[in-house]
């Protein structure tokens, strides 16, 4: 009983670590599209933010310094991205399309060329990483039943980038449901002429929302290279935004919904490597490919049958153009 | 009135002056010198064809576009207008034809938008309410400020608008078609509101296509032709007729004469048709008509209530719910569908109303567009190859005889004003001598000039013989052109009145279904 009681509390702990990407990600794709920009790219802007943090962190030793440099590269590439299909009108799956596959390449590309390891960056220890945070008092009630363990392995022991990923989500709905910034950004993604005609510059609110996206892809993707792994590893979000964008839409472009989204695609996952060589009843241990496959399966059956109609902002992936 | 605008001119400066406007779009000349004042505390009223420039005129006005040369004077003041802020700023605002508003909003957060009163909303939400209760007592513009616009009725969308722009400190105000979505009730709303805040000093400028609206409302009225001012008129001293005249430059037949209807046999019978959509809801509900002969029925209606269904299930576009529709001996219902081209072959001809979408295809050539839906027609094809010198010396003839400007078979669709697109495609379908015509909304964004020649298009239709089916949101045009006119509201035919019998005030109560209503209110 105590044995499955810890093993109920690991999982949910995984699924805590592996979600914070996803809803970083998820975040940043609910505020540009709720701008109107529709951004394939967070898988790009992540890992290209993984690198240059694992990248930056191993040359400073400093986790810190490795942060401000994924934020700035994802940040760039989420203005790129704005010069493509706001200033030039550009279709914006083929711009995220387009940043993704150059992130791919290129970091594998920089990697090789600075570090001579097929690609990663040399494993990362001490400040170099967001190392884990324990709560006061964390090891003194590890063995009070049931709260012990809830408050020493789940709510403990996390780095500081995973209170950050979850805090995010209360300060995004203040964001755009209480602030002037987020009425303008909610307007701007349904009607822009509307927003144009209140006297309000249609394109520095989408330029804003790509800013504020690219800081949390940038976060996300250090997260991967800094926080939750220990350097950077060639294509290691592996799919991680697209599942985002999954969750966003899952959500129904709402903070609160999206986040539950999140915790329940990080949980899939959390339980395929716990099923890893697993006895199951009646089925027998399951193939490992399968285990891995089935948060991918779940993702395209919940998507198709379970959330019923999602209602995208109206001007979602339409380029502004005044018309006469 | 004019008394005391001339009077007053010399005390007050205008409220706006406009001098030497000039603006182009490429190689079209939108604005070209173009002078306008308007007194303070007036109506006027700026009429003129479609692509005229009025529009235009109003957006360089409203900051949405820069003019080329010119000079913008607001209360006296030269006002360079470099965008819409700077218009809010010197108290000019506008309501668009197409309503810039936020479907998933409130009343209130639209009303809001772009004057928040700070960084954080909760403040300015609650000073904004007190503000709105007094705007509305004051105008009598009563609308829920936390009522979703998206479900809200059209004419309450466009107080919201006219709020907004009061909100802002508006004393200047830009109206663009505010009728064309109106029921005539929901009209004379608008223009006793228009008039309260006329008398409240505020100064109101009006962009219509309807002269009657014009003669009813306002203190003066300029009109424009081909992006040049061709006349400044007080609207106690002009008629209509003058006007129209203006406008189009040369005399213009209003009212269309015609003969009485001599109807024959019943080509078309619908009995009991409905439709449900895609998303589950009832669009048409029981509809029955018969469509004879040598008569016009005209179907009125605001928009949206089963008109588009109905020609979309009448010209076999969309099979019928429920209920069956005989054209000639051929019965069709749910389970009998009659594909478009079925229909075609059964001499029934359809205009569609949205000829941008349905009636042609923009990227084509004008000879393409002359046979959609009829280029499997042998004198157009042979079993491979379009017979192309064919088609083209075809169009050519069609362009001739319904006058289609500039006669160029070659030139792409859209490249066409709207009037002559809906001429080339009228000449597609009214060419093959169909026994039945279904013609949605057949003068929606054209030019006067144009209207007559097509009202007289569809006249000579019945004489000939044929069967029309008239679907249009122009009441006079109904009222105009039909024998007989049917009334839809919410999917059903709620009313049906001879021509000669009907009057638009009558028809616009029907539109709004208001006697079932009242009856209702009298029961209940």
């Amino acid at each position: 009983m105590g044995e499955d009681f810890l093993l109920i509390i690991l999982t949910f702990d995984a699924t805590i670590r592996v979600s914070v990407p996803l809803i970083l990600a998820a975040l940043a794709g609910l505020i540009v599209e709720r701008s109107g920009v529709i951004d394939i790219g967070l898988e790009g802007k992540m890992l290209a933010s993984a690198f240059a943090a694992a990248a930056t962190a191993y040359t400073t030793n400093s986790a810190w310094l490795g942060l401000g440099a994924g934020v700035v590269a994802s940040v760039l590439l989420a203005l790129l991205h704005g010069f493509a299909c706001i200033t030039h009108r550009g279709n914006q799956i083929v711009s995220g399309v387009a940043i993704n596959i150059l992130v791919s390449g290129l970091t594998v590309l920089l990697g090789v060329s600075w570090f001579s390891l097929g690609g990663q960056t040399p494993p990362l220890t001490g400040d170099a990483r967001f190392n884990s945070l324990t709560f006061p008092g964390a090891e003194a009630v590890r063995d009070v039943p049931v709260l012990g363990p809830i408050y020493s392995e789940l709510l403990s022991g996390h780095n500081i980038l995973v209170y950050l990923a979850f805090l995010t989500v209360p300060m995004v709905w203040w964001l755009i449901y209480r602030t002037r910034f987020g009425l303008r950004l909610r307007a701007t993604g349904e009607n822009p002429a509307a927003v144009d005609t209140a006297g309000i510059s249609v394109i520095r609110m989408r330029y804003l929302a790509l800013i504020l996206c690219g800081i949390l892809c940038g976060i996300a993707g250090s997260y991967f290279s800094t926080g939750h792994g220990a350097g950077f590893l060639r294509e290691m979000t592996a799919g991680k935004g697209f599942i985002a964008l999954a969750a966003m839409i899952f959500g129904k472009w709402r903070p609160v919904p999206v986040l539950f989204a999140c915790l329940l695609f990080g949980f899939l996952d959390a339980i395929a490597i716990r099923l890893q060589g697993v006895e199951i009843p009646i089925i027998g241990e399951m193939p490992v490919q399968f285990i891995q496959a089935l948060p991918y399966i779940l993702t395209v059956v919940l998507l198709a049958g379970f959330i019923g109609r999602a209602i995208a902002p109206k001007a979602s992936g339409i380029p502004y153009v005044k018309e006469h | 009135m004019t008394a005391a605008g001339s009077s007053t001119s010399s005390a007050f400066p205008p409220a706006i002056e406009l001098r030497g406007i000039n603006k182009h779009f490429g190689p079209v000349q939108a604005n070209r010198d173009v002078d306008l004042t308007v007194p303070v505390g007036t109506i006027h009223g700026i009429v003129g064809e479609n692509g005229a420039g009025k529009s235009t005129l109003m957006s360089i006005l409203y900051g949405f576009y820069q003019a080329d040369s010119g000079v913008i004077e607001v209360g006296g003041q030269v006002c360079p207008i470099h965008g819409p802020e700077y218009a809010l700023a010197a108290g000019i605002g506008m309501v668009h034809q197409h309503f810039m508003l936020v479907d998933i909003f409130t009343v209130l957060e639209n009303i809001l938008l772009g004057a928040e009163g700070g960084a954080l909303l909760g403040p300015g939400m609650a000073a904004a309410r007190a503000e709105i209760a007094r705007l509305e007592a004051d105008y009598g513009l009563e609308v829920d400020p936390d009522a979703l616009v998206g479900d809200l009725a059209v004419g309450l969308r466009q107080r919201v608008e006219l709020l907004k722009a009061l909100y802002r400190g508006a004393n200047i105000l830009i109206l663009d078609e505010p009728t064309g979505v109106l029921t005539p009730q929901e009209a004379e709303r608008l223009f006793e509101i228009l008039t309260a805040m006329r008398d409240r000093g505020v100064t109101i400028i009006l962009i219509t296509h309807k002269l009657q609206e014009i003669m009813a409302i306002t203190d003066n009225v300029s009109v424009m032709r081909a992006g040049q001012m061709v006349a400044h008129r007080e609207t106690a001293q002009t008629t209509r007729e003058e006007l129209a005249e203006l406008m189009v430059g040369r005399q213009v037949l209003l009212r269309v004469e015609k003969s009485a209807a001599d109807p024959g046999d019943v080509v078309l019978h619908a009995d009991g048709l409905s439709l449900i959509d895609d998303a589950g809801v009832l669009r048409l509900d029981g509809v029955s008509l018969d469509l004879r002969a040598g008569e016009i029925v005209g179907i009125a209606g605001v928009t949206g209530n089963g008109q588009s269904e109905l020609l979309e299930v009448l010209s076999g576009i969309r099979p019928p719910s429920r209920g069956r529709l005989s054209v000639h001996d051929r019965v069709i219902d749910h389970d009998h569908p009659c594909e478009p081209e079925e229909m075609r072959d059964l001499n029934l001809a359809h205009v569609p109303e949205d000829r941008q979408r349905m009636g042609m295809i923009s990227a084509f050539a004008a000879w393409e567009t002359a046979i959609l839906g009829y280029h499997r027609d042998p004198a157009y094809t042979g079993p491979i190859l379009l017979k192309t010198d064919a088609i083209v010396e075809d169009t050519d003839g069609k362009m001739d005889r319904f006058d289609v400007r500039p006669a160029n078979p070659q030139l792409t669709s859209d490249s066409f004003s709207g009037g002559n697109q809906q001429k080339l495609v009228l000449a597609r379908e009214i060419e093959r001598r169909p026994d039945i015509l279904l013609v949605g909304q057949p003068t929606r964004g054209v030019d006067i000039g144009a209207i007559e020649f097509i009202h007289r298009q569809l006249i000579e239709m019945r004489h000939a013989g044929c069967a029309v089916l008239l679907v249009s949101v122009e009441l006079e045009e109904i009222l105009s052109l039909s024998d007989r006119i049917l009334v839809m509201f919410e999917g059903r035919i709620v009313g049906e009145v001879a021509a000669a019998d009907a009057d638009a005030q009558m028809i616009g109560l029907m539109m709004a279904n208001a006697h079932e209503t009242e009856n209702a209110a009298a029961n209940g």
